[in-house]
């Protein structure tokens, strides 16, 4: 079973957000979604200052299996990324919610409360037969 | 319900992430993937591979019988224990499956042949049998088979089986000895040194325990996959099939000619196509870039284009390498057009294997 932290947001394709005191909202990909993929190989970040839509296409983690889109949860720009993935991208899959994190972004519009939280996020996952 | 090897509750015990493979239940990885490609590169890891059909060929007759059956020349095979890689065709030249065939006596052949045409093949033999007058072939199902393979593996097996040293330590790459019910060949799917051994199913548990006790760490086959595409190994059903020849497959070399009275079934056609120009190649690409090559891709040259057969991350390179078949007029040293997510990369054409006993071949 994967694990899925109570304090984060998440989506239904499986990425988790994080809002920090700054204001900022941490992007990443769930425990569940790394475990599916197997070891990271690649990492395709967006680009720092990039306005993103709710639900677009902003990354791409590519494993031994295949390359997968990474979907933005909420709209904003991004203000970072996490650049240590381009050495060492097994962190998504030895760390997802701490080292393997992905952008932050500033929140442009609705913010994450309505995302997912970890009780949905079980029950989705329950419903993938996990 | 899915096929168990012997090993199966092992692999559970040991933490393997279980995926289907041919109607199997098998390892797909106990972790992670890369680590295990990495232990068989630099010390010793092993597969179990008990989903391979094991085929004996006993009675009078068998080498007549296989100078037709199989395309490289058994003729090769002279002393006992020898083992001999080839490829099983259709009438049009076609690849039905590649194999390995072990001799160990007039009377007494094995084939080692996939599981994912287990069923096609047997009929196949059986058929070429009766109508060759040969030995009807015997499918081993109280066989299993574990692949220990790596720098270190020989030296690991000698330690986990009693007596295997004895008989095992001077063997020659492509031959194989018993040992009781065992039956220890210097032989792989990896591009390195190693044994597969061959022992009843009753064995099997017993045996991963020694060798696990003797260092040897299990390794999926999701390893094994990248582990031979670096060696250059072709994949029955992804690299070569019953539409494909040898020639146009890399395999070229495994085709004896001669004696050119050897009619074996495929000859005729293998002829015809060599004689009009083999159309189509196997070739190895090499992509530099922060992307993965894959299967069923398309590749874009000047010569026209062509499909990527294989393709995956190296973990000993460190970028994607890929096997595709392109028209025969693209060579080493090309660069090629592999479109991906709606962008142009550019591939560099490579002789293979990439990878040779832990070490770059490029």
């Amino acid at each position: 079973m994967s694990q899925v932290p109570q304090d984060l947001k998440y989506t239904k394709s499986h990425e988790w957000a994080r809002r920090s005191d700054d204001g900022l909202v941490e992007v990443g990909i769930t425990d569940h979604a790394q475990e599916l993929m197997g070891d990271m190989v690649f990492v395709e970040l967006p680009e720092v200052g990039r306005q993103l839509e709710a639900g677009a296409e902003c990354c791409v983690v590519e494993s031994v299996k295949a390359a997968s889109d990474v979907y933005a949860p909420i709209a904003g720009e991004v203000v970072a990324v996490n650049e240590a993935l381009a050495d060492s991208p097994e962190s998504v899959n030895s760390d997802p919610y701490a080292g393997g994190w992905l952008f932050r972004v500033r929140p442009s519009g609705d913010d994450i409360d309505g995302l997912m939280d970890a009780a949905a996020y079980a029950g989705v996952l329950e419903a993938e037969g996990e | 319900m899915s096929n168990r090897t012997a090993l199966y509750d092992l692999h559970v015990e040991q933490g393997a992430k279980i995926v289907d493979f041919a109607g199997w239940d098998m390892p797909l990885h106990y972790g992670s993937q890369i680590e295990e490609h990495h232990l068989v590169r630099r010390d010793a890891g092993m597969f179990d591979v008990s989903h391979m059909t094991v085929v004996d060929l006993q009675g009078d007759g068998v080498r007549d019988y296989l100078r037709l059956l199989v395309a490289n020349n058994v003729d090769k095979l002279t002393e006992s224990g020898r083992a001999l890689y080839t490829c099983m065709l259709n009438a049009r030249g076609g690849v039905i499956d590649d194999l390995i065939v072990y001799f160990f006596s007039e009377n007494h052949f094995r084939l080692v042949v996939n599981a994912g045409t287990r069923e096609k093949d047997l009929g196949w033999i059986r058929k070429t049998c009766e109508e060759h007058g040969g030995a009807s072939p015997t499918e081993r199902e109280d066989l299993a088979m574990i692949a220990v393979q790596g720098p270190t593996a020989r030296q690991r097996v000698f330690q986990a089986i009693e007596g295997s040293e004895a008989v095992a330590g001077a063997l020659k790459p492509f031959h194989a000895a018993n040992l009781g019910e065992l039956m220890i060949a210097r032989t792989g799917y990896t591009g390195e040194d190693g044994f597969e051994i061959v022992l009843p199913d009753t064995a099997a548990p017993f045996t991963w325990q020694r060798l696990l006790e003797a260092g040897v760490r299990p390794a999926g086959l999701g390893a094994r996959d990248t582990l031979r595409l670096e060696a250059g190994m072709n994949l029955y059903g992804s690299d070569m099939d019953e539409d494909t020849t040898p020639l146009e497959s890399a395999l070229g070399w495994t085709v004896a000619w001669e004696p050119e009275d050897r009619r074996f079934v495929g000859r005729e056609a293998l002829e015809k196509q060599k004689a009009a120009g083999v159309p189509r190649r196997l070739v190895g690409l090499v992509l530099k870039d922060r992307a993965v090559l894959r299967p069923h891709q398309q590749v874009q040259s000047s010569a026209g284009d062509g499909e990527i057969t294989s393709g995956s991350f190296s973990p000993t390179l460190g970028h994607s390498i890929a096997l595709a078949r392109v028209p025969a007029g693209v060579s080493a040293g090309d660069s090629v057009r592999v479109p991906m997510r709606g962008r142009d990369f550019e591939a560099q054409v490579v002789k293979f294997p990439f990878v040779r006993n832990g070490k770059s071949c490029l």
